[in-house]
């Protein structure tokens, strides 16, 4: 007895020590992968976060630290930088990651330890039945980014569409998008031929979707290889229009390609195409900003999407920590709740990437403004309104 | 289906068969002689590829380092073995297998620097590059246990192989690459188009197997391979050196793969981690020939070319199914046939 009341005292002190232990600076802790194979992506969010925290590192009068790990694109380190980030660092916010797998693994520690989670990766998150998740994520869905090309399509009178795609999960999403939208009216869905990211021909595949005649054929592969069935589909006299995701936005995507990849429409967030968006738009303002930024910090310029979730991570974090400070002193329990409370209170926040607009229900806050359609003209992205 | 369509496939199914021609040879090769099924052949291929990728940029390849590494780590060892052994006197000839001969393409390499050779020098010096890869990995690797079981043999070049693919990373990179076109050539054969690059893999796929045949038939030491291939201790006594039959099968096998990669690479992207699944493919080519036959092998490895292009017609996302689901009925046709013989007990 004396025992059980000896250890619940301790754990008292050591609870109000932590709730006294309010910081002088409001804390974010971001995680990136800066080794391993997510690393070619990694880099890019790490760059997008030096901008934005050139952009803004203080607000409402507090200085924000900004505190960065590498997860190796692994899982397990993930979790690790997320712990040590947490009870260590004591940071009142976590950013993070590069790839899928680690960004959910960062979700469940940001859950478990009551931390608000900004997540920069497309990832699954459910929220839960009894009280609200710990987290948001930035991207735009996988079925919102199929959505939006192939409500493109419909609106180019295309009837139908072939669809070639990878054999692993993310040529389900795709093809299962398309299919989704096949009731809107949209186009019919004529085939569904998969390949792996390792194989050597795709001729068979290219044959069977030109046997049911066409009008557009529909990319579901990624990267690289995504301009394999292209190549294939030209070189046997396949004349009609192409289709993708941003999962084709890459340099070597239409290095490989050539001539076959021209003229190969995708959705993509507008950050890639900021300047040449019109003045009207809600990305263009802050999307130049980011941009120019980023340029000084960086050298070089953003060609791609993934430097702009960071960027817009940090602009929910900025809204969100300045109605949070109102309620909370930054390192303490109240200050997080409060964080993650006006986190979901955000409405028609302009980002590079979409208009955010967080409820309770969905970790998700885009809509189809996220997302607009580019054309691949000379080898250059170009932005068809 | 048409018979156009039937003929496009048959072309495509021979062109990816005779790749798979040329590695299944090479681990047939190489088990047969030192019973090492050799899981990191596909992994030598895309090297290759990858390796003239990177002299086609004027960048300096990762085989190099990896190379460099593999020659350093086996001289080592054979020096310390021969001390052990007393062989004082055997130390700079082995030096200069194992040190000065795998270092001169790599040095050749570092010495171009960024200058952008012809095509064909290219070629040659990407072979040079991955040639001594198999046998300093056999010197480092296998021969400690050359004498285990073929299953603990088996296990270690499954574990090589995941070296290899973690070093691919590491020397390579995660991107993907493709070569330059070896040739613009098109022959229109009763009105199918066969590119040229199709031409030469199979050419290269029958002109390499008929060396092998020449090799084995005429020569001393391809007697001396197929002695070991079919009785090591026999051989022995013959005197014949095993080490050495095994040195030369792990080079011939190199240079299979390193063809097969300098084929491919232009036809699709390669990236590191893509020769698993072309070994393996070749694998089931070579187990249709029953690991020993050259001749059944090279069918076989067609067959599975050819059903793999068919598979991704009618079926594309079961192709991988099809293709290593035929190892079923193969492995019990072969169980009926083969004669059983437990592994033969040394001596």
């Amino acid at each position: 007895m004396k025992k059980k009341l000896a250890f619940t005292l301790t754990l008292l002190a050591g609870l109000s020590a932590t709730a006294m232990a309010a910081n002088a600076e409001i804390r974010v802790g971001f995680v990136t992968s800066l080794s391993g194979p997510g690393a070619s992506i990694g880099t890019l969010y790490d760059k997008g976060m030096k901008a934005a925290y050139a952009y803004q590192d203080e607000v409402g009068g507090e200085k924000i630290k900004l505190i960065k790990l590498d997860d190796g694109s692994d899982p397990a380190a993930a979790t690790q930088d997320a712990r040590k980030l947490i009870q260590q660092e004591k940071v009142d916010v976590l950013i993070g990651t590069a790839t899928a797998p680690s960004t959910t693994a960062m979700m469940s520690v940001a859950d478990e330890l009551h931390v608000p989670f900004i997540a920069v990766s497309p990832v699954k998150i459910k929220p839960p039945k009894n009280g609200h998740l710990w987290g948001v994520a930035v991207p735009q869905t996988p079925a919102l980014m199929v959505k939006v090309i192939v409500d493109r399509m419909a609106r180019e009178g295309i009837k139908n569409t072939g669809y070639i795609g990878f054999s692993d999960s993310w040529g389900d999403l795709v093809y299962e998008g398309a299919k989704a939208q096949e009731d809107n009216g949209d186009p019919k869905v004529t085939s569904n031929e998969r390949f792996a990211r390792t194989d050597t021909t795709v001729t068979a595949q290219a044959l069977k979707v030109m046997a049911t005649n066409p009008q557009a054929v529909l990319d579901g592969a990624s990267a690289t290889q995504a301009a394999l069935p292209l190549l294939e589909l030209r070189k046997r006299g396949y004349q009609g229009p192409f289709f993708g995701t941003p999962a084709m936005l890459n340099d070597d995507f239409i290095r490989v390609g050539g001539d076959a990849a021209e003229g190969v429409q995708v959705s993509a967030g507008p950050v890639v195409v900021t300047e040449q968006l019109p003045d009207d738009h809600f990305s263009k303002k802050i999307g130049t900003k980011f941009h120019e930024i980023y340029h000084k910090v960086n050298g070089g310029d953003a060609k791609d999407g993934f430097s702009g979730y960071s960027f817009d991570g940090w602009l929910i974090f900025l809204a969100a920590a300045e109605k949070a400070l109102d309620k909370a002193k930054p390192g303490t329990p109240e200050f997080h709740q409060a964080l993650m409370d006006a986190i979901y209170d955000i409405k028609d926040l302009k980002g590079v990437h979409a208009i955010y607009n967080f409820s309770q229900d969905s970790a998700y806050g885009v809509d189809e403004r996220s997302l607009v359609v580019v054309k691949l003209v000379d080898g250059k992205w170009v932005y068809q309104p | 289906m048409t018979a156009q369509i039937a003929a496009i496939l048959t072309i495509d199914g021979v062109a990816t068969g005779a790749i798979y021609v040329l590695i299944a040879l090479g681990f047939v090769l190489i088990f047969s002689v030192t019973r090492i099924i050799f899981v990191p052949f596909g992994d030598i291929a895309a090297f290759t590829a990858l390796t003239l990728a990177a002299l086609e940029t004027g960048q300096v390849p990762g085989t190099v380092g990896l190379t460099v590494a593999l020659a350093i780590l086996a001289s080592a060892m054979e020096v310390v073995s021969l001390l052990r052994s007393g062989q004082r006197d055997r130390i700079p000839r082995r030096l200069l297998f194992y040190l000065v001969l795998p270092l001169v393409p790599a040095a050749l390499v570092w010495a171009s620097g960024s200058i952008i050779l012809p095509m064909p020098l290219r070629i040659v010096l990407s072979l040079a590059l991955i040639l001594p890869i198999a046998p300093l990995l056999d010197r480092i690797v296998y021969r400690p246990i050359a004498d285990a079981s073929v299953l603990l043999l088996l296990t270690v070049s499954v574990a090589l192989h995941f070296a290899l693919v973690g070093l691919g990373l590491l020397f390579f990179g995660p991107e993907g690459v493709r070569t330059k076109s070896l040739t613009d050539y098109t022959m229109i054969l009763g009105g199918i188009p066969i590119s040229g690059q199709t031409l030469l893999i199979v050419i290269a796929a029958i002109v390499f197997a008929a060396l092998l045949f020449v090799f084995f038939g005429f020569t001393l030491s391809g007697k001396a391979l197929h002695a070991t291939a079919v009785n090591r201790t026999g051989a022995r006594l013959m005197g014949v050196r095993p080490e050495k039959s095994g040195t030369i099968a792990f080079l011939l096998g190199s240079l299979l793969a390193g063809v097969s990669g300098v084929l491919i690479a232009p036809v699709n992207t390669i990236f590191y981690d893509s020769g698993f699944l072309i070994g393996l493919k070749a694998f089931v080519g070579a187990i249709m020939g029953g690991m020993v036959s050259f001749p059944l092998t090279a069918i076989g490895a067609l067959c599975v070319g050819i059903l793999e292009s068919f598979a991704a017609f009618y079926s594309s996302a079961f192709k991988e199914v099809i293709v290593f689901a035929i190892l079923i009925p193969v492995l019990v046709a072969r169980s009926y046939t083969a004669v059983h013989s437990e592994e033969e007990t040394e001596e």
